[in-house]
């Protein structure tokens, strides 16, 4: 019945033990009875299998064994053993023992324990009494049957057993089902009796090999070798203790051998080049270095300073005149031409043919090193109004009149004195210091000679109105009676051009021979200054008044003529009286005296324009000062002014280019300021001013010869200075003419203290007081006038 | 030292002459193999200054370019200093030296 079957655990280890449950009943069947027949020490019961038979027949499922009925039932022995388990440890108070072998097991041991135990006792009689030396029998190992303790499951498992091949063979789908044979084929009957199924590549299964790391490394071939040299003794190469010398003869023989001379064959060819080589250059300058130099002092803030280099003035020819025009001499340096003429408020006081001799017209030469005394004198007998180096031959001097008439000298006859002026001023200087007196040293000093006009210009041909403007024509081209442009191919410029407000512009020509050296001629040497005329060549004697201008353009604007500057022949900027700015182009027809001019006008200036000045840098670019603004043109350019300056506080009155630095240029004012622009850095404002004098700055001239210099002449003054153009002031040249300026300080410095010991009576009389106002002596300023004033 | 008519001397001397007339030249000297001066516009212990040391410097020269590589020889030496140069021209027997303040 399903009651009865319990479920009963297989005790792991031991699948032989079968835990029961004796009733009282059962126990007293098979007389087992517990604490009587069995005890915790005596727990072994042998019961015959029979009687459980017996007892499972009757009482069926009452009995106690019918749970192990299977198990007794198939019990190969005749007695089952039955244990009391007192401390239940397989969880009831009896247990079946199922098989034989652990039936013995179970009745065995304790008979080996018992047996231990006697030994022990044996042993500890032994100990106790006499020790005699008790052999124990060899026991030789006894066959001991196996026990299973569960470890043929895990065995078998990792067996391998007998097993057939398994094969799995598939086909193709529609071969499903489709009968197949199979054969059998002997190995041997195969060739090499050998048939193998060898490996291939399944390409549809593959490992790919992404990524390998290798190491490699290389390692040198290292040798190791090592010698060693024998020094048998220390001894010294060479000692010296003064040199070797070579005796006379000994030098001789050498240099008279042949091997010597082979020696030089061979070698002074490349010392030669060598020499040479550093005599063109030195290979290690560093330009680029050098040019820093430069720049570096004009990045800070520039202590730009003109500082007056040198005064002039002169009582004689000077006085009470204001300068019409300042050139510098184009190839000697230190000499100055100026001219003069009346001033404006003493002009109609001056009766032209009631003039003194003292009031005589002239264009003063100074040199630098002799600030007194003129060099030379180009008379003339009308006031100059401009005038200009010939460019090619320096000799040649034309000059604009203030009536319209233009003049020509020739001074090659005193080229020599003026280059050797440097010289001829110390001699002078040593007399001008024995005399203190201003006057005297003025009359008694040797005269400057006087060369008269070679030439002068008709009249009647010549401009009704002052030439206010001369230039020579550039040397490249030439133009003819017809009106027709031609190529000047001697070089020599022999063309002027000249404008006057009476609105004609004037070609002239001047003959093309070149004038003959004449041998010197007498010095003037007396007082009387202007008595002898001086031989004069005749070739150009004889155009004496018969000057005629070679081409007259009449313009057909209604305005004066101020100045001009002739760019070529083709191109030219007119500049007019009412600040207009006429840029023509000189279409020239085949038409007598006349020509047709294609111009654009320009109204730029408030006033009238009095200065238009070419850059010196660039040919096309034209300079134009006048009013209160200045503009900047470019030749070509037909729209108008490329730079106009705003309207400035002051009236412009003069101006001039920098030689030496593209983009500067200066420009005077009426309150005797001089503005000096500088286009790289500001455009709207000048870089610096400085004032100069008191009075209005008339004219500025630069220095041609040596760019150093220009001329500043302020209205007022018979005085003119002379500052140098140098803007800065770390460079060389600022040490250059600080020298220079100090060495003419001291020379003049004891002039001046010769003459500063002479009463200032003296010296107001001889000034007009007006002068010593406007030269505003300046104080505090380093600035040294030339005491002849 | 007496005229010689030979014209080999003649010509060195004329040789000589040339290079130092050339512009800036300051000092020529000859100098045999063992570095001893032969002729020299110098004073005497200047020219046994100058001898000794550039005639061991220009073998330490002759030394480095043939060791580089020996088909290859030294032709020239110039030492530019701040104040001159010094140009050696080596050759096998003597070695002609000028000393020359290039120009600026």
């Amino acid at each position: 019945s399903s009651s009865h079957d319990t479920i009963y655990t297989v005790i792991a280890g031991h699948p032989e033990i079968f835990p029961l449950v004796f009733t009282t009943k059962t126990q007293e069947i098979f007389n087992c009875r517990v604490l009587e027949d069995v005890t915790e020490e005596n727990c072994f019961k042998l019961i015959k299998k029979e009687d459980i038979i017996q007892d499972l027949k009757t009482r069926a499922a009452i009995s106690d064994f019918h749970p192990v009925k299977k198990v007794v039932l198939e019990y190969p022995g005749e007695e089952l053993l039955v244990v009391f388990d007192a401390n239940f440890q397989y969880g009831q108070n009896f247990y079946l023992v199922a098989s034989e072998e652990a039936k013995e097991n179970l009745l065995k041991p304790p008979e080996n324990t018992e047996e231990k135990e006697e030994e022990k006792e044996e042993e500890e009689e032994e100990e106790n009494g006499e020790a005699t030396l008790e052999v124990h029998p060899y026991k030789p190992p006894v066959h001991k049957p196996w026990v299973s303790l569960g470890s043929e499951k895990e065995v078998e498992e990792e067996s391998v057993k007998d097993t057939a091949i398994k094969y799995r063979i598939s086909r193709v789908r529609r071969k499903f089902g489709a009968p197949i044979t199979f054969t059998d084929k002997n190995a041997s009957h195969v060739k090499d009796s050998y048939i193998e199924c060898t490996s291939y590549q399944d390409k549809a299964f593959s490992i790919k090999m992404l990524e390998k790391n290798v190491g490699i490394q290389m390692v040198p071939k290292v040798r190791e070798a090592s010698t060693q040299t024998k020094w048998t003794y220390p001894k010294n190469a060479a000692t010296q203790y003064f040199p070797r010398q070579l005796s006379n003869e000994e030098r001789e023989e050498s240099l008279s051998s042949e091997k010597l001379k082979e020696f030089f064959t061979s070698v002074h060819l490349r010392m030669e080049i060598a020499l040479q080589q550093n005599e063109i250059m030195n290979a290690f300058f560093d330009d680029w270095k050098a040019l820093a130099e430069d720049e570096s002092s004009s990045g800070g803030k520039p202590d730009i300073y003109l500082k007056a280099y040198q005064s002039f003035t002169d009582l004689h020819y000077l006085k009470d005149r204001t300068i019409s025009c300042v050139c510098w001499h184009p190839t000697i340096y230190g000499i100055i031409a100026v001219s003069a003429r009346q001033r404006l408020f003493y002009e109609e006081q001056v009766n032209l043919s009631d003039k003194s001799l003292l009031q005589q017209s002239v264009i003063l030469f100074l040199s630098f090193f002799d600030p007194i005394h003129p060099q030379l004198m180009l008379q003339c007998s009308e006031d100059i109004y401009c005038f200009q180096f010939s460019p090619s031959d320096p000799n040649i001097i034309v000059g604009g009149c203030i009536n319209g008439q233009i003049v020509l000298w020739d001074i090659s006859q005193h080229e020599e004195n003026l280059q050797n002026a440097k010289t001829d001023a110390d001699g002078v200087k040593m007399s001008a210091i024995d005399m203190p007196s201003l006057i005297e040293v003025q009359e008694c000093s040797t005269e400057p000679p006087l060369v008269r006009f070679c030439t002068v210009s008709s009249i009647q041909y010549s401009h009704r109105k002052p030439v206010t403007d001369i230039h020579w024509l550039p040397d490249y081209s030439e133009a003819n009676q017809t009106g027709t442009t031609f190529e000047n191919k001697a070089g020599v410029r022999v063309q002027l051009v000249t404008c006057s407000p009476d609105c004609s512009i004037l070609f002239w020509d001047i003959p093309a021979t070149k004038l003959p050296e004449q041998p010197s001629s007498e010095k003037v040497r007396e007082e009387e200054m202007f008595d002898m005329p001086l031989h004069v060549p005749d070739t150009l004697n004889q155009l004496d008044l018969c000057w005629k201008p070679l081409i007259k353009v009449l313009l057909k604007t209604s305005h004066f003529n101020i100045s001009h500057q002739p760019l070529t022949l083709e191109f030219t900027f007119l500049a007019s009286q009412d600040g207009e700015i006429v840029y023509s182009d000189w279409k020239m027809e085949i038409e007598t005296d006349l020509a047709k001019t294609v111009s654009q006008k320009y109204t730029i200036h408030t006033e009238s324009v009095n200065s238009l000045q070419r850059s010196p840098f660039f040919k096309d670019i034209v300079l134009s000062i006048g009013g209160r603004n200045f503009a900047i043109w470019k030749e070509g350019v037909t729209t108008g002014p490329i730079l106009q300056s705003s309207c400035s506080a002051g009236r412009y009155t003069a101006g001039q280019w920098s030689l030496t630095r593209p983009g500067v240029f200066f420009i005077g004012r009426d309150d005797g300021n001089i503005d000096i622009w500088d286009l790289l850095k500001k455009t709207y404002e000048p870089s610096h001013f400085q004032n100069i004098s008191k009075s209005m700055i008339t004219f500025i001239s630069p220095c041609i010869a040596s760019r150093m210099f220009m001329v500043i002449t302020p209205y007022c003054a018979p005085l003119f200075t002379i500052w140098p153009m140098t803007l800065w002031h770390t460079n060389l040249c600022i040490i250059a003419w600080y020298v220079f300026f100090l060495q003419c300080m001291t020379t003049l410095q004891k002039t001046k203290e010769d003459m500063e010991e002479q009463e200032n009576a003296d010296y107001i009389v001889f000034l007009d007081l007006e002068m010593v106002m406007d030269l505003g002596l300046v104080k505090g300023q380093e600035i040294l006038f030339s005491s002849d004033a | 030292m007496l005229w010689c008519p030979l014209s080999s001397q003649a010509e060195v001397e004329e040789t000589l002459k040339r290079i130092q007339a050339h512009k800036g030249v300051i000092a020529t000297m000859v100098i045999n193999a063992e570095g001893i001066p032969i002729r020299t516009t110098l004073d005497n212990s200047t020219t046994v200054h100058y001898a000794g040391l550039l005639h061991q410097l220009t073998a330490k020269a002759r030394s480095t370019v043939r060791d580089i590589d020996p088909q290859n020889d030294l032709t020239f030496l110039r030492i530019r200093s701040k104040k001159h140069e010094i140009m050696i021209a080596p050759d096998k027997e003597y070695l002609l030296i000028v000393i020359q303040n290039p120009c600026e």
